[in-house]
């Protein structure tokens, strides 16, 4: 074999604290090397030609590069490897940066230990053998999960790209948060208005599949061919044949349910179509208080339905469909406030959350778009505002900032002007954070134009005094104890992850945070990939987001899709695990370990069992090598032999004093 | 028979002399053993860590490390005051070092082992609740009662570890099994401005009046407190904050142990009832006789 070995000095990176020269002159003593050089940028695009001018000139069988770390730069020499000829596994890399320079400062030392990391790579170079991947087909089908605004854009986009699109959305309609808003900042434009038309488009575009009402089940397979079980839950309703007329809703006697459309504010019938512009536009029936389906009485919508759609004997359906790739947007949920005792811990009906403050804003809303207090129904003159309710508040768990209701609160001042005039909003905050395009200006314009007093300071309580409210609280700018009087008080909830978020994780391989939303494949430059190839993130999901960020979200998770789908093949990493049938005593402990179901089991000729390997779903963690009580599976690229060598070459024990 | 040593405090002993009687008379009633610690002195009270911390420590430590010689490890206080006092010193001490300033002052070193609690935390824990609904003779039907516990009897919330620090029941829960009626008196927690009775009153006229006219507003007969500064704020005071607020407030300020041993039927000479300022009959009256009682 023939090997040759290059030493990046990354500028200053890694020759500011390593003599990359007497590596390299080290490295030419190391067994099969027979070219060994030192260069300032191996990643650079002279470096990756020096490297193939080298493969060429002098035969070479396999190249060490020793420079950063394989995750930014080992696909750009596999690469440059393969340019040149070879199999893209003939490559190692040693990380003498972020190893050796970055974290020691003694060069005489660092170089000794660069020379060792180069010669484990030698060493496991010397066993490695070329590795071709698998190609297979992908279907082209997209799995859109979640109906708000981010999702309803990654469909629509990945609909237009011609793509067959499944959506999944687990309430009664689409729209998500941004249906109940009433206006939206920084432009005060109704928000259902922005939206409505796109979530007809979502109804009635060719290529898009909507199942509301309906959550994921199951998930299996892998990149390209995922295999989906959709639970589409009994609405009792047959809702091919309901036309939306509203009949029943009208007609339905049981009213004791909150309205959780409007955040409830009031109660909702127990057969019930969420709002108005509600897609797909079908009434369903809550099981909890529906008569007929709880005490066997009543079923007048089924009397009244005009085109009898009710049924009361539906159940759960399962559908199963196959997808390419899979668009997670299952959004957030708000801050559940009642952890503040110190304000009042759901014991004053005035004290009420921003959404609910947005529903009784909204003209659709229970309401009718006047703002009334909840306890006497009077129109409010002094309303108080609470920011970071549920941010940036370690004593709840929720040391993060959710960004966006900063901005909510600032509209809200401004509408609360606007609809009566007569008004004056206080805002207590600890920072304003508005850092989006005209988001300062419209925070300005709700102090200067609208009179929002701000004040700069935490609320330590709300107690009623009469028919008011007092909130108390500092003004850390003045330094003294502010007390406001007020009519209503709007506390701006911040954002945690969506309930059930964990779950669908587990079921979709994709990690959550330590606060339940799902971490991105790279913060920065992988911002909507997952480190499940073909499971792509859009939205609040991923983390608290405003509307643009969630729609532009949305679209770039669409062109991944579109990106992966575009190809008529995908290849499937060969770095996977093999299993030696010979070996293999058909014991099933590696598919009980391993995390993909990655192993089933198989029979061989002779019918005894046999573990196998699907190489498109083994990511290649290696768990099962470690399991298996035979050696009898292999992880290819990191076989025993090759990881032993590398350890015997940084070791070597006495038994091979003169190991080569 | 539940055992438990006792600290009296100094308030105890003077301001507060009816809260000491009540508290070891309804503890005997409920089966509860109070052993006061023999040669007990003072906790340092609000002064000695403004001071000095380890003196403060030390004074505190002394009584515990009292506790320790009787070979007990737990001591129960009726004031919230000299409980923070005991509860601060016996965590600082966790601290070797601290401790070892500690015990170079003391004569009997204290290992900090001792948990103190405030009797009301001893009767919220200890004492089945269906027990005292039993031995009630004198249910409390009637009255409205305004639970009022003070700014420290549950904070800082780290170190007393009890009920909650801003919405306590406690309390509550104690009145409404005596057949109380306990209204939502939203400021149990807040300060009634405590020891700046002294050096600045108009603190205390603000602050305690506020309390005052916030019983009022949710229709309070009277206020139950556990803690003696409280109680003398409210009741001793309240006629120096109807001077200066120009008000007319009349609400008597039991200690709630007071109303336990008055629902327990217990001999009202044990009560002190006739120690406090506000005349409490007028509140008392309100209290309906049960038919087959008399």
């Amino acid at each position: 074999m023939r090997i040759g070995v290059f030493i990046c000095h990354c500028g200053s990176n890694i020759a500011g604290t390593v003599d990359c020269p007497s590596v390299a002159a080290t490295a030419l003593t190391y067994p099969d090397v027979v070219f060994s050089t030192d260069t300032m940028y191996a990643c650079s695009e002279p470096g990756q030609d020096a490297i193939i001018q080298a493969i060429k000139e002098k035969n070479l069988d396999g190249v060490v590069v020793a420079s950063c770390t394989p995750r930014m730069h080992e696909p750009t020499f596999r690469r440059t490897v393969e340019r040149a000829g070879l199999n893209r596994y003939m490559f190692e890399m040693a990380n003498i940066r972020e190893h050796v320079s970055w974290i020691g400062k003694s060069k005489d030392l660092n170089t000794g230990k660069a020379a060792e990391l180069v010669r484990m790579a030698v060493e496991k170079l010397r066993r490695d053998k070329p590795l071709i991947p698998k190609r297979f087909e992908t279907v082209k089908r997209v799995l859109v999960i979640g109906g708000g605004v981010a999702g309803i854009q990654a469909a629509l986009d990945c609909a237009d790209g011609g793509q067959e699109v499944i959506m999944v959305e687990r309430e009664q309609t689409i729209g998500g948060k941004m249906a109940k808003l009433d206006k939206t900042f920084p432009t005060v434009d109704c928000s259902s208005c922005v939206l409505g038309p796109k979530m007809v488009d979502i109804a009635q575009h060719p290529n898009i599949t909507l199942y509301a009402c309906s959550e994921i089940e199951a998930v299996g397979g892998y990149v390209g061919n995922f295999q989906i079980t959709i639970r589409k839950k009994a609405t009792y309703v047959n809702w091919k044949d309901c036309t939306g007329c509203g009949l029943c809703v009208e007609k339905c006697p049981s009213r004791k349910l909150p309205d959780k459309f409007n955040e409830g504010l009031c109660n909702a019938p127990s057969i019930n179509i969420p709002f108005p512009q509600a897609i797909p536009k079908k009434a369903a029936i809550n099981a909890e208080s529906c008569l007929m389906l709880t005490k066997g009485k009543c079923g007048l919508c089924a009397k009244v339905c005009p085109v009898k759609c009710i049924d009361f004997e539906q159940k759960d359906e399962l559908i199963n469909v196959d997808v390419g790739a899979i668009v997670v947007a299952t959004g957030y949920d708000l801050f559940d406030w009642h952890k503040y005792p110190q304000y009042g811990e759901g014991r004053y009906p005035d004290v009420v959350t921003s959404m609910q403050y947005e529903r009784m804003l909204s003209a659709s809303g229970p309401t009718g778009g006047h703002v009334k207090r909840p306890s006497d129904g009077k129109e409010p003159k002094n309303v108080v505002f609470i920011q970071c309710v549920g941010s940036r508040d370690k004593s709840v768990d929720r040391p993060y900032c959710s960004g966006f209701c900063c901005m909510y609160t600032a509209k809200q001042t401004i509408l609360t002007k606007d609809h009566i005039p007569d008004s004056q909003s206080y805002v207590f905050y600890m920072d304003i954070r508005s850092p989006g395009k005209l988001y300062d200006e419209f925070v300005r314009r709700a102090m200067e134009e609208y009179g929002a007093q701000y004040v700069r300071g935490r609320v330590s309580m709300i107690y009623p005094k009469g028919d008011k409210l007092i909130v108390r609280g500092a003004d850390t700018l003045a330094g003294t104890q502010v007390e406001v009087p007020a009519d209503l008080v709007v506390l701006a909830v911040g954002a945690e992850s969506a309930k059930g978020a964990v779950q669908l994780g587990e079921k979709l391989r994709v990690a959550p945070d330590q606060y339940g939303f799902f971490v991105e494949s790279h913060p920065k430059l992988k911002p909507v990939e997952t480190n499940t190839a073909g499971v792509f993130l859009a939205g609040a999901c991923q983390g608290p987001k405003d509307i643009p960020a969630s729609v532009s979200q949305g679209s770039a998770a669409a062109s991944k899709v579109l990106g992966l789908l575009s190809k008529k093949e995908l290849e499937s990493d060969p770095a996977v695990s093999r299993v030696n049938p010979a070996r293999c005593v058909g014991c099933g402990k590696c598919i009980q370990t391993c995390p993909f179901g990655a192993i089933k089991e198989v029979q061989d000729r002779f019918g005894n069992p046999k573990a196998e390997v699907i190489d498109t779903v083994c990511q290649g963690c290696g768990i099962c090598t470690v399991t298996c009580p035979q050696g009898a599976i292999q992880l290819e690229h990191f076989t025993d032999n090759q990881i032993l060598a590398e350890v015997i070459a940084l070791c070597p024990p006495k038994m091979f004093a003169n190991y080569e | 028979m539940f055992k438990i040593a006792y600290y009296p405090g100094c308030s105890g002993q003077g301001t507060s002399l009816e809260y000491d009687m009540s508290t070891r008379a309804v503890c005997k009633a409920l089966d509860v053993e109070l052993v006061e610690i023999p040669d007990w002195s003072c906790c340092g009270s609000s002064p000695a860590h403004t001071v000095n911390h380890v003196l403060s420590a030390a004074l505190s430590a002394r009584n515990l490390a009292q506790v320790e010689v009787m070979g007990m490890d737990k001591v129960t206080t009726p004031c919230p005051s000299c409980l923070t006092n005991l509860r601060t010193a016996a965590h600082k001490m966790e601290s070797p070092e601290f401790r070892g300033k500690v015990n170079a002052l003391l004569d009997v070193p204290c290992n900090g082992n001792v948990d103190a609690q405030s009797v009301l935390q001893v009767l919220a824990e200890n004492v089945d609740p269906e027990l005292i609904k039993s031995k009630v003779v004198r249910p409390l039907t009637g009255i409205k009662i305004a639970c009022y516990y003070g700014c420290i009897m549950n904070r800082p919330p780290e170190l007393m570890r009890f009920d909650h620090h801003e919405n306590p029941m406690a309390m509550d829960n104690l009145m409404i099994a005596l057949g109380a009626e306990v209204v939502p008196f939203p400021l149990k927690v807040e300060c009634c401005g405590a020891s700046y009775g002294i050096p600045r009153g108009d603190i205390v006229m603000r602050l305690s009046g506020k309390l005052l006219d916030a019983g009022r507003d949710v229709g309070a007969d009277a206020f139950v407190t556990a803690c003696p500064l409280c109680q003398m704020n409210l009741d001793l005071r309240q006629g120096q904050i109807n001077r200066a607020l120009h008000e007319k407030f009349r609400i008597p300020v039991f200690y709630y142990t007071q109303l336990l041993g008055y629902a327990l039927g217990l001999d009202r000479a044990v009560l002190g009832f006739e120690k406090l300022c506000v005349d409490p009959r007028l509140a008392l009256g309100k209290i309906k006789q049960p038919a087959q009682a008399r």
